[in-house]
C-alpha cells in the first residue's frame, strides 16, 4: 500500500514563481554583501589543527640523535604498504652505539601513503609522526618515494619527554655494573 | 562621400568595439558577482607586465580581476580547434557567425544618447535612426535562433539537436508574449492622426515624465520574462542546461567558434537590457518626471556625454539583475518553460493588450 | 603397527583430563599432547631438565592412601581423595606416574608464573624494538599471556655487556639473557664443545664463553635457536629482517646425506635464514652452521641467471632446441648429478635412454663426517640416484672411465648436470674434445665454452624430494621464485627426453612421481602430495648393501654396523 502524501496547493501567487524569485534574490544579496570565505592558498595558509595528520616524517630527538631503530613495526602496520625500511647495525665507535641498530634507508612512497597515522600510533621509539606539511608534489613517481634523508630533512627535531636511550648510556656509564 | 562613409564605418567600429568590451566585462562581471553570491573571491590573479606594475593601482586592478577578460579572449584563440569528423562543416562553421552577426546588427538602431547642437535641434545618438526601430529589432533578433539550430543541427549528435530543437521552441513561444507586451507603448506614443512611429527615440521621447514601467508594469514585467527567455539566460537556459544536454546546442564547439557563441550570448542580453531600459526605463532620462534637459545638462558635448553615461548606467544595472537572477533561480523545467510562456505569458500579454487598448480608446475619445 | 604395550602407560589427569602417556614423560610433555600449555623456559625436549627458570610451576597432587590399612581414603562423593600438595611443583622435573593429578589454571599457579615473569624483567632491558628475537620470543609471548602486564620495579636496571662475540656467527647480549642454560646445556650434549658457562651470583650472573675459548663449533647456531630470549643472536641474521615478515617453507638441508629438515625464511623473494625443522629420525631440532649459509648461492656472482646457446643468452626453449639438435648427433654421455632431486635423476635417466641408450657417469663427493649432522658423503641424494636406476653401483671419485671415453673419441657430446667436471678428474684438453651441454645453477670451471647452458634451479626455487642416508625420502617445497632467465630443471629434462624420445614426459614433481610409483618398484602407492614432513622410509632391499660411504651419526648406523658385524 502506498502512502499518500497530500500536498498543499499552491496559491495564486506562488504559481506566479514571482514571491519565490523575489525571496532568492534577497537571500543572494545577503550573501553578495557578506564577507568571503575564501582563503587565498598559496599566500594564506590554513591554520594547522592539533592532531592533523599531514605527511609522515622521521624525527630526531634534541640531542641530535636519529630516533627511529628500524624496528619495521610501521612497515608491519602500514595498509597500504607504502613503508619499505633497510634495517642496519650502528658501528660500534658511533656516539649512539649503545642504540645498536638504526635504519640503512627508509623509504615512504607519498604516492601509496594514506595517511592514516597507523605507522605514528605503532612507533615505540616516537620516531614518525605525522607532520603539519599537506602538500606533497613532484615530476615522477621515484621522487615521491622519500628516502631517509629526505624524511629527516622533513621531520626535524621533536621535543621528547623520555630520552630513553640517553638514560640508558648513563646508566650504562653510571653503571650498576659488577 | 568617402569621408562620410569613412565616418559612418568609424562610427560603427566604435559602436562595435564598446559592445564587444562591454561583453567582455560583462563576462568578468558574471564571474565577480558569481563569487560574491557564493562567499567566493572571484578571478583575482591575472595581471599584465607593465600595468600591473604600477605601484598601487596595478595589483588593485589585478584584484578586480580587470585583466581576466584578456586571457580569457587569448584563451578562445589559442585553445585546440576541434572540427569533429562527423560535423556537417558548412553548417558547422556557419552557425557561430549567424550567432554574432544579428547580435552586432539590432544595436545599430538602439539609441543610445542625444546630443542638442548648436542651433538646438535635440538629436539622437544613434547608427540608423530607421524609423522602424523596434520592428528592426524584433526582425533581426529573432534571426538569432537561426544560429543555434543550426548548430544543433549541423553538430550531428544527440545533445547538440536537443539544445537545438528546445532553442527554436523556446524562442517563438516568447516571442509573441513579447511582441504583445511591447504594443501598449506604441500604442501610447501613437496618438490617431499624427504621424506613426515605431521609432525608440520616440519612446525615450515619450518618458519625460512618467515611465512606462510605471504607466504598465506588467507589460514592462512580461517582456522582462521574454527577454529572459530570448536571450537564453537562467532560469530559461534550456537549450543548453548542461546538467541535461552536457553543453547543449555548443556541446561539439571548442576555441574560437564556441567564444562566438559566448560572445553573441552577451551581446544579446546587453542588446536586450539595452532595450528595456528604452522602452520601459525612460532611457537617457535620469529620474522619472526629471530629465536632463531639466538640470540645464543638456546642452553640447557634455550632454551628449551625461546621457550616453545615464543610459549606459541603466542598461549595466539590468545587466546586473539578470546576472544577479541566474546565480539566484535554478532552472526550469521544460514543461513549465512551456507552460509559462503559452498559458500564462501569452494570455496575460493579450489581456494586457486589450486592457491598454480600452483604456487608450476611452482616453482618446474621453 | 602393532598397539603400543600397555604395561609402558601411565594415566594422569590433568586439569580434569585423563592421558595415557609413555612412562618417564613429563606433564610439560603430557600435557601439550591434551593441547594445554605449560610456559617454559629452561627445559628443552631434547636436552637434559635442570629445572632452573621455574616458569612450568604447576599443582600436583596424588590419590589419598591410607597409610594403616592401604586403602584409599574417599571424600564425600566416593571418589578417591586427592591430597594436594602445599606447594607447586615444576612440571619439566615431573615425571608422570599413575593416579597423578595436575592443575594448571590456578589461582596458585598464575601467581606463581606472575611472580616468575616479573623477576625475569626486572633487569630484561625491554629493547624489542632494536631485539631480533621479537617476535618469535618466549618472554615476550608469556609476558603477554601470563604476565601482569605493568611493572612495580623503579630501580634501575642492572647493565651488563652487549654485543658480547662469542664466536664467529653467534652475538650475546647479556642484559637480555634470562639464564635459562639452554645454551650451555646444548654445547655439552650435542656437540660435546663444552664453552659455555655462567659467571657470578645473583642478578650479577653472566654467560660467558670459557677464557680463551670461543663458540665455534659447526652447530653453535643452534644455541640461537633455542635461546628462548634474544640474548644469542645471529651474526648472518643480526638487524636482517624482522620474523614476522618471514614466511616459513618446509626443505632440505642439501649439505650432505643425512638431509636435515629444515624451514626457509624468505620475504618478497629473498631468503633470510634458515633454521632446523624438528625431525625425531634424522635431526632432532639442529642443523649444522654451513647449512644455514646455502641459501647465499641463490644469489650467489657465479649464479646461472640466463640459458645460453653458442655463448650468447637466449630463451629457454631456444636453449632446448640447440641442445636437442646436439643429442640427436648422438655418441653422447652424461654426466649426472647426485645433488639433483629425485625427480630430476628419473628424467635424467630417460633422457640418457632417449638418447640413445647414453652412458651416465657419477662423481662421488666425500668428505669428513662429524658423526652428527654432516655425513661423509657430501651430496644430499645418492640414493636416490640409485633407487631411480640412474647409476646401478656406487659412484667412483673421479671421472676417469669418461676421460678415457673421450681420449677414445667415443663421446661427442657430453651432458653435465650440476657437476665441476675439472674438479672430479677431466682436463681442460678432454673438456675441448666434446661439445657440452650444461645443466646447471652457477658457472663451473671449464665448461665457459659450453655449447649450450641450461639455468636451473637451486633447491630454494623448486619442489622436489631427496633420498637420505637412511633410504627416508623426504620433500623441499619451493620458498623464493627463480631468476627470470632460468628454468625448472624438471621441464628442461622433460622437454629434452620428450623432444629425443618422441613422447611426452610428466614435468612437475606430482606427475613425475605418478611415473616413478608405476616403474619403480620401491616407489609403489607413493605420490608426491603423500610424503609426510617428515619423510617416509622406503624399502631399499639389495641397494642397502652396498658399502656407502657414511659412518655413524646422530639416528644413523650404517648397515654393516646395524646387522652388529
Amino acid at each position: 500500500m502506498a502512502k499518500v502524501i497530500p500536498r498543499k496547493p499552491l496559491t495564486l501567487a506562488e504559481r506566479t514563481y514571482l514571491p519565490q524569485v523575489l525571496g532568492g534574490l534577497k537571500t543572494t544579496f545577503k550573501r553578495m554583501v557578506s564577507p568571503n570565505v575564501t582563503l587565498e592558498y598559496p599566500e594564506e595558509r590554513p591554520v594547522i589543527p592539533e592532531g592533523y595528520r599531514g605527511v609522515p616524517t622521521l624525527v630526531k630527538d634534541p640531542d641530535g640523535r636519529e630516533k627511529c631503530v628500524s624496528c619495521q613495526l610501521c612497515e608491519f602496520v602500514c595498509p597500504p604498504k607504502a613503508i619499505k625500511i633497510f634495517p642496519g647495525e650502528i658501528p660500534e665507535d658511533a656516539p649512539t652505539a649503545h642504540v645498536e641498530k638504526a635504519p640503512r634507508d627508509f623509504q615512504i612512497d607519498m604516492l601509496r601513503c594514506i595517511y592514516c597515522g597507523l605507522c605514528q600510533e605503532v612507533c615505540p621509539e616516537e620516531a614518525i609522526f605525522l607532520q603539519e606539511i599537506f602538500s606533497v608534489t613532484g615530476y615522477t613517481r621515484s621522487e615521491l618515494v622519500y628516502n631517509k634523508q629526505k624524511l629527516y630533512e622533513l621531520g626535524g627535531t621533536l621535543p621528547d619527554r623520555h630520552f630513553k636511550w640517553e638514560k640508558k648510556r648513563q646508566a650504562a656509564e653510571r653503571g650498576h655494573q659488577h | 562621400m568617402a569621408v562620410d562613409l569613412l565616418i559612418v564605418v568609424g562610427k560603427a567600429l566604435a559602436v562595435v568595439v564598446v559592445l564587444m568590451g562591454l561583453c567582455a566585462y560583462t563576462v568578468l562581471a558574471e564571474r565577480k558577482v558569481s563569487s560574491w553570491i557564493q562567499n567566493r573571491v572571484g578571478p583575482n590573479r591575472t595581471t599584465l607586465p607593465v600595468i600591473g606594475a604600477i605601484p598601487v593601482l596595478g595589483p588593485m586592478l589585478t584584484r578586480l580581476g580587470l585583466f581576466q577578460p584578456m586571457a580569457d579572449g587569448l584563451k578562445f584563440l589559442f585553445k585546440e580547434d576541434i572540427l569533429p569528423g562527423h560535423v556537417n562543416k558548412v553548417y558547422y562553421m556557419l552557425a557561430p557567425v549567424i550567432a554574432l552577426v544579428p547580435a552586432l546588427l539590432t544595436v545599430s538602431v538602439v539609441p543610445f544618447g542625444q546630443y542638442v547642437d548648436a542651433d538646438g535641434v535635440t538629436r539622437p545618438l544613434i547608427l540608423a535612426n530607421l524609423d522602424i526601430g523596434i520592428l528592426f529589432i524584433f526582425a533581426i533578433s529573432s534571426l538569432g535562433v537561426y544560429a543555434i539550430i543550426l548548430a544543433g543541427w549541423a553538430a550531428n549528435s544527440k545533445y547538440p539537436f536537443l539544445g537545438g530543437v528546445r532553442a527554436s521552441a523556446q524562442m517563438i513561444s516568447y516571442e509573441l508574449a513579447m511582441g504583445l507586451s511591447v504594443l501598449p507603448v506604441f500604442l501610447w506614443i501613437n496618438t490617431p492622426g499624427a504621424p506613426a512611429t515605431l521609432s525608440l527615440v520616440a519612446v525615450v521621447d515619450a518618458q519625460a515624465g512618467a515611465w512606462f514601467v510605471l504607466l504598465m508594469p506588467l507589460s514592462a514585467l512580461i517582456f522582462l520574462i521574454s527577454i529572459f527567455a530570448e536571450t537564453n539566460r537562467a532560469p530559461f537556459d534550456m537549450p543548453e542546461s548542461e546538467s541535461e544536454l552536457v553543453g547543449g546546442f555548443h556541446t561539439e564547439y571548442s576555441s574560437f567558434k564556441f567564444g562566438l557563441f559566448f560572445v553573441a550570448e552577451y551581446a544579446h542580453m546587453i542588446v536586450g537590457s539595452a532595450i528595456l531600459v528604452l522602452l520601459f526605463f525612460g532611457g537617457w532620462h535620469p529620474l522619472p518626471w526629471l530629465t536632463l534637459a531639466d538640470l540645464g545638462l543638456a546642452g553640447g558635448v557634455l550632454g551628449g556625454v551625461l546621457s550616453t553615461l545615464v543610459f549606459l548606467a541603466k542598461t549595466l544595472l539590468v545587466v546586473f539583475f539578470f546576472i544577479w537572477v541566474r546565480w539566484t533561480v535554478p532552472r526550469f523545467r521544460y514543461d513549465q518553460v512551456m507552460r509559462i510562456g503559452w498559458r500564462m505569458l501569452l494570455p496575460l500579454a493579450i489581456a494586457n493588450l486589450i486592457a491598454y487598448v480600452l483604456f487608450l480608446a476611452w482616453w482618446v475619445t474621453r | 603397527m602393532t598397539a603400543p604395550a600397555q604395561t609402558d602407560l601411565v594415566t594422569v589427569v590433568i586439569d580434569g583430563k585423563e592421558i595415557a602417556v609413555p612412562k618417564g614423560t613429563n606433564i610439560i610433555e603430557a600435557a601439550s599432547r591434551l593441547g594445554i600449555e605449560i610456559p617454559h623456559y629452561c627445559y628443552h625436549p631434547k636436552l637434559s631438565v635442570v629445572g632452573n627458570c621455574r616458569m612450568c610451576l604447576v599443582e600436583m597432587g596424588m590419590p589419598m592412601i591410607d597409610r594403616g590399612s592401604g586403602k584409599p581414603i574417599l571424600d564425600d562423593h566416593g571418589g578417591q581423595k586427592i591430597g594436594w600438595m602445599p606447594r607447586p611443583a615444576i612440571a619439566c622435573a615431573t615425571a608422570a606416574v599413575p593416579g597423578m593429578q595436575i592443575r594448571t589454571t590456578t589461582e596458585l599457579v598464575k601467581q606463581c608464573r606472575e611472580g616468575v615473569m616479573e623477576f625475569l624483567l626486572v633487569n630484561h632491558p625491554l629493547d624489542c624494538p632494536i631485539c631480533d628475537q621479537a617476535g618469535e620470543c618466549r618472554l615476550q609471548e608469556f609476558a603477554t599471556d601470563y604476565g601482569r602486564g605493568y611493572s612495580r620495579f623503579i630501580e634501575e636496571k642492572n647493565v651488563k655487556p652487549k654485543r658480547t662475540r662469542l664466536g664467529p656467527r653467534v652475538m650475546l647480549d647479556d642484559e637480555r639473557c634470562i639464564l635459562c642454560s639452554r645454551c650451555i646445556r646444548f654445547c655439552q650434549e650435542v656437540p660435546k664443545d663444552d664453552v659455555l658457562g655462567f659467571v657470578d651470583r645473583g642478578s650479577y650472573s653472566t654467560l660467558t664463553c670459557y677464557p680463551g675459548k670461543q663458540l665455534e663449533n659447526n652447530y653453535s647456531l643452534n644455541t640461537v635457536d633455542i635461546c628462548p630470549v634474544g640474548a644469542l643472536t645471529s651474526t648472518d641474521f643480526r638487524f636482517k629482517m624482522r620474523v614476522w615478515f618471514l614466511k616459513q617453507t618446509p626443505s632440505i638441508d642439501t649439505e650432505s646425506s643425512v638431509g636435515a629438515n629444515t624451514f626457509v625464511w624468505a620475504r618478497e623473494g629473498k631468503i633470510y635464514r634458515i633454521t632446523p625443522r624438528r625431525n625425531d629420525a634424522v635431526n632432532d631440532t639442529w642443523m649444522a652452521d654451513s647449512g644455514r649459509e646455502l641459501y647465499q648461492q641463490v644469489e650467489a656472482e657465479d649464479r646461472l641467471n640466463a640459458c645460453h646457446a653458442s655463448g650468447k643468452p637466449v630463451p629457454a626453449p631456444e636453449a632446448l632446441q640447440a641442445a636437442v639438435a646436439l643429442l640427436k648427433e648422438g655418441k653422447t654421455a652424461i654426466v649426472g648429478s647426485a645433488r639433483a632431486s629425485l625427480e630430476e635423476q628419473f628424467l635424467l635417466k630417460k633422457v640418457a635412454r632417449a638418447a640413445g641408450g647414453a652412458p651416465v657417469h657419477l662423481v662421488a663427493h666425500t668428505g669428513e663426517g662429524d658423526g652428527l649432522l654432516v655425513s661423509a658423503d657430501r651430496t644430499p641424494n645418492l640414493r636416490g640416484a640409485l633407487l631411480t636406476g640412474l647409476i646401478d653401483t656406487l659412484p667412483p671419485a673421479s671421472l676417469e672411465a669418461l676421460g678415457a671415453a673421450i681420449d677414445a673419441g667415443e663421446v661427442q657430446t657430453l651432458v653435465v648436470v650440476r657437476e665441476d667436471l675439472l674438479a672430479a678428474g677431466l682436463t681442460e684438453a678432454q673438456l675441448e674434445r666434446v661439445r657440452i651441454i650444461h645443466l646447471d645453477t652457477h658457472r663451473r670451471p671449464g665448461l665457459e665454452r659450453a655449447a649450450v647452458v641450461l639455468a636451473g634451479l637451486t633447491v630454494f626455487e623448486k619442489a622436489g624430494s631427496f633420498v637420505n642416508q637412511q633410504f627416508r625420502v623426504q620433500k623441499f617445497q619451493k620458498a623464493v621464485p627463480g631468476p627470470g632467465g632460468a628454468a625448472e630443471d624438471l621441464f628442461l629434462l622433460a622437454t629434452l627426453a620428450a623432444e629425443l624420445g618422441g613422447e611426452s614426459m610428466p614435468s612437475t614433481p606430482a606427475s613425475v612421481w605418478q611415473a616413478m610409483a608405476a616403474e619403480i618398484a620401491a616407489f609403489r602407492g607413493m605420490t608426491f602430495a603423500g610424503i609426510p614432513d617428515d619423510g617416509v622410509v622406503v624399502e631399499a632391499g639389495r641397494l642397502a648393501e652396498l658399502p656407502f660411504v657414511e659412518g655413524e651419526s646422530l639416528h644413523y648406523k650404517p648397515a654393516a654396523e646395524a646387522a652388529g658385524v
